[in-house]
Formats: C-alpha cells, structure tokens, sequence
C-alpha cells in the first residue's frame, strides 16, 4: 500500500495580470478572464531553473512531511519545460538536494506529468519507500505573444508530493493512466520552438476523456463522483474544470480551483492545487480524494485516494 | 419524428439556441457549439440512435451542420 503523505509547492513573485497580458497580446482584459479563469499568473525570474523550482517545492514538501531529503528513496520529476535535451532537472535536482545515489528519473510529459508521477510512485513506494514527485515548469519561456491563446494561458511554478510506503494523510487505492499519441501534435513543443496547441481539440478530447477516466475509475471502486470530497485537478482552464464537474453531476465547489491565481502552470499545477488545498486545513482527509490530468501526448488520467 | 428533427432536438438540449438551425446553418458560427459544448451533442447524439461516436471522430467538421450531422449519422449505422 502507498499513501500521500504531504505536499509541497513553491509559486515566483513577480506577477502577471491580464492587463499586461492584454498589451502585449492584443487580447482584452475580461476576455482573458471569461475565457480561461485567469486573472493573473507568476513568472520566474530570468536567472532561475526549472531545478531551482523544483528544490523550493521539495524542501516544502519535505518540511511538512518531517523527513529529511536523505530519506528519500526516489525522486521522479515532472516538466515539458526543461532548459535542455539532457540530462533533465531530475538528477540536478537530486544534487541540490544533496544526494549522490538516490535514483533521479525525468518525465518530460507536460500537463499531466506530475499525475503520471503520483501512479508510477504508488507502485514503486513499495520498492522505494519514499517517492518525492516533482514538477516546475517555466512556461513562461516557452510562450510567444504572437500566438496569444496560449501566451494568455501559462504561468511558471513548482509542486510537490511525497507517497510514502509507511504512512501519510490518504492511501491510494487505485490509478488510471492513459495515453492517445494519434494527437502528439495537437499540443506539443518542439526544440527551439514555443508551445504550439490546437485548442479545440485539446478542450474537446479533454472535456471527454478526464469525466470518463474518473467515472470508470470510481466506478469500479464502487465510488459515485457526488461521494468524493475533493477533486484535485490540473488548472488547464476554469471552463473545462466546470465542463468535467458538470459531466460528473458534481457540484464545481467540489473541485479545488486556483487558476484564477498563477494559470496554467503545466505539470505544476495540480500539485500546486494539491498543496494549497491541503495547506488550507483539510489535510485530514474523511472522504475519498481524486486526482486528475489531460495533456501533451495525449496523456491523462485519474488517482483515487481514500481516507486512512 | 425524423432524423433531423430528433438531431435537432439534441442541439437544444446541449445548447442555449432558440430558434431551430437551418440545415446548412454552421453551429460554431452561430455560437449553438463550442469546443465544450460539442462533446455533450456527441454524447446526446449517442443516447438519442444508440450508436457509440469514437473520440477519433469528434473534430467540429463532422458536425458544423444539421446535414453533416444526419450524413455522419448515417455514415455510422451504414
């Protein structure tokens, strides 16, 4: 058995709101915010690495998980955004941390790299004893102001979350991992390029493959969606939060929501979400807690973690 | 009822449209469909003739028209 045990993240200070998205994109200001949900996100700081996040995040994390970075068996990080080809953020990360052993391994699977991080952690923890997942991105570098659907969406930051083997808030009883590369294009980032995404696609396979993926996976835990008490989801856009609540029939105040706050952090965001809602007060969990993500690839999928 | 009128029937159940859309009238130009609104037509669409529509086939040409959407239909029962 694995279990959530905390969660960490960290966000840069420098905000950007929609009106200087607005100038430099061309878009207004309520459009902005009507259709994404977003009234501002962070960027990084230019000297910054997707690494640098990562640790913020991690040292979070492990701070309220009351264990030190040597006890960690594992670390698996999550980014479409790193600086370079290889080696990724991972073993970076893993030095900074002060490890020189501990297997590091890179998932450069934006969006829904930090769910994937959570599954691929349930089954090793057993191995590993504590997985840190990570994932920081810095969208914000990978974005051009002349394609404004997405330079208005994405912000940079870093999460965190640790699954333990011996103990934690939730155990996470079952995983649900998809992938569909007949749409690699619809969203993808080639090297030395910015992020190109079909919108529309990518909202429609979305709006009906994350409800399907969380109903199959409550349903054959004998869970209905209106019994979860928190939907934790990638902050892609706040229609499509309320596009999979209403699918589901399940109230949106259900689903965690900041987007309005940092955007569309990339693989950061559900684990931003995560931490900020944990952080809030709820971490004693009494009812089951689902996880979910769509992304580049396609990849998506769900995590169903019930009460300890 | 005929197929266009129980087609039509499901666009008014997934949209805010009020008067009926002429056959070749575009539902995305018209504003009845969006990206979030199309996969609630496929779904009702699949409950309404009982055919299951693959996520493969949910790009908004097939179903910009009441006349695409009777063709792809019948392209489905074929």
């Amino acid at each position: 058995m694995a279990y959530l045990r905390a969660f960490g993240c960290y966000v840069p200070e420098r905000r950007v709101g929609n009106e200087e998205l607005a100038t430099r994109t061309g878009r207004d200001v309520a459009t902005i915010e009507k259709t994404t949900g977003i009234r501002e996100r962070r960027y990084a700081a230019d000297d910054v690495s997707v690494a640098d996040m990562g640790l913020l995040a991690a040292n979070d994390c492990l701070s309220k998980a009351g264990i030190t970075a040597q006890e960690v068996g594992l670390i698996l990080f999550s980014t479409g955004s790193a600086e370079r080809c290889f080696p990724g953020p991972a073993s970076t990360l893993a030095a900074k941390l002060g490890l020189t052993t501990t297997p590091a391994l890179d998932l450069p699977v934006a969006s829904a790299g930090s769910l994937i991080g959570i599954a691929l952690a349930a089954d090793l923890a057993a191995r590993y004893s504590n997985v840190l997942v990570i994932a920081a991105e810095i969208m914000s570098r990978r974005i051009s102001d002349a394609e404004p659907d997405t330079a208005i969406l994405f912000g940079d930051g870093a999460g965190a979350a640790l699954v333990s083997r011996e103990e934690g808030f939730a155990h996470i009883a079952d995983t649900a991992l998809f992938t569909d590369g007949n749409y690699a294009e619809s969203l993808q980032l080639q090297h030395g390029r910015t992020v190109q995404m079909k919108g529309l696609e990518v909202i429609m396979q979305a709006s009906r493959k994350i409800p399907r993926a969380i109903a199959d996976l409550l349903e054959r835990n004998q869970i209905v969606p209106t019994d979860v008490g928190v939907y934790l989801m990638h902050q892609a856009n706040v229609n499509l939060i309320r596009k999979v609540a209403a699918t589901l029939k399940v109230p949106e105040q259900q689903f965690f929501c900041n987007i309005e706050r940092y955007g569309n952090t990339s693989s950061a965001s559900l684990l931003i979400a995560a931490s900020e809602w944990w952080a809030a007060g709820t971490s004693r969990v009494t009812a089951p807690l689902v996880l979910a993500a769509f992304g580049a690839g396609f990849n998506w999928g769900a995590v169903l973690a019930l009460p300890v | 009822m005929s197929k266009q009128a129980a087609i039509i029937k499901v666009i008014h159940a997934v949209s805010e449209l009020e008067a009926d859309p002429r056959p070749d009238e575009s539902l995305f130009d018209s504003g009845a469909l969006d990206s979030f609104t199309l996969p609630d037509l496929v779904t009702g669409l699949e409950q309404e003739f009982g055919v299951t529509i693959p996520d493969s086939d949910l790009v908004p040409e097939r179903f910009d028209t009441v006349t695409k959407i009777e063709a792809y239909l019948n392209s489905r029962e074929a």
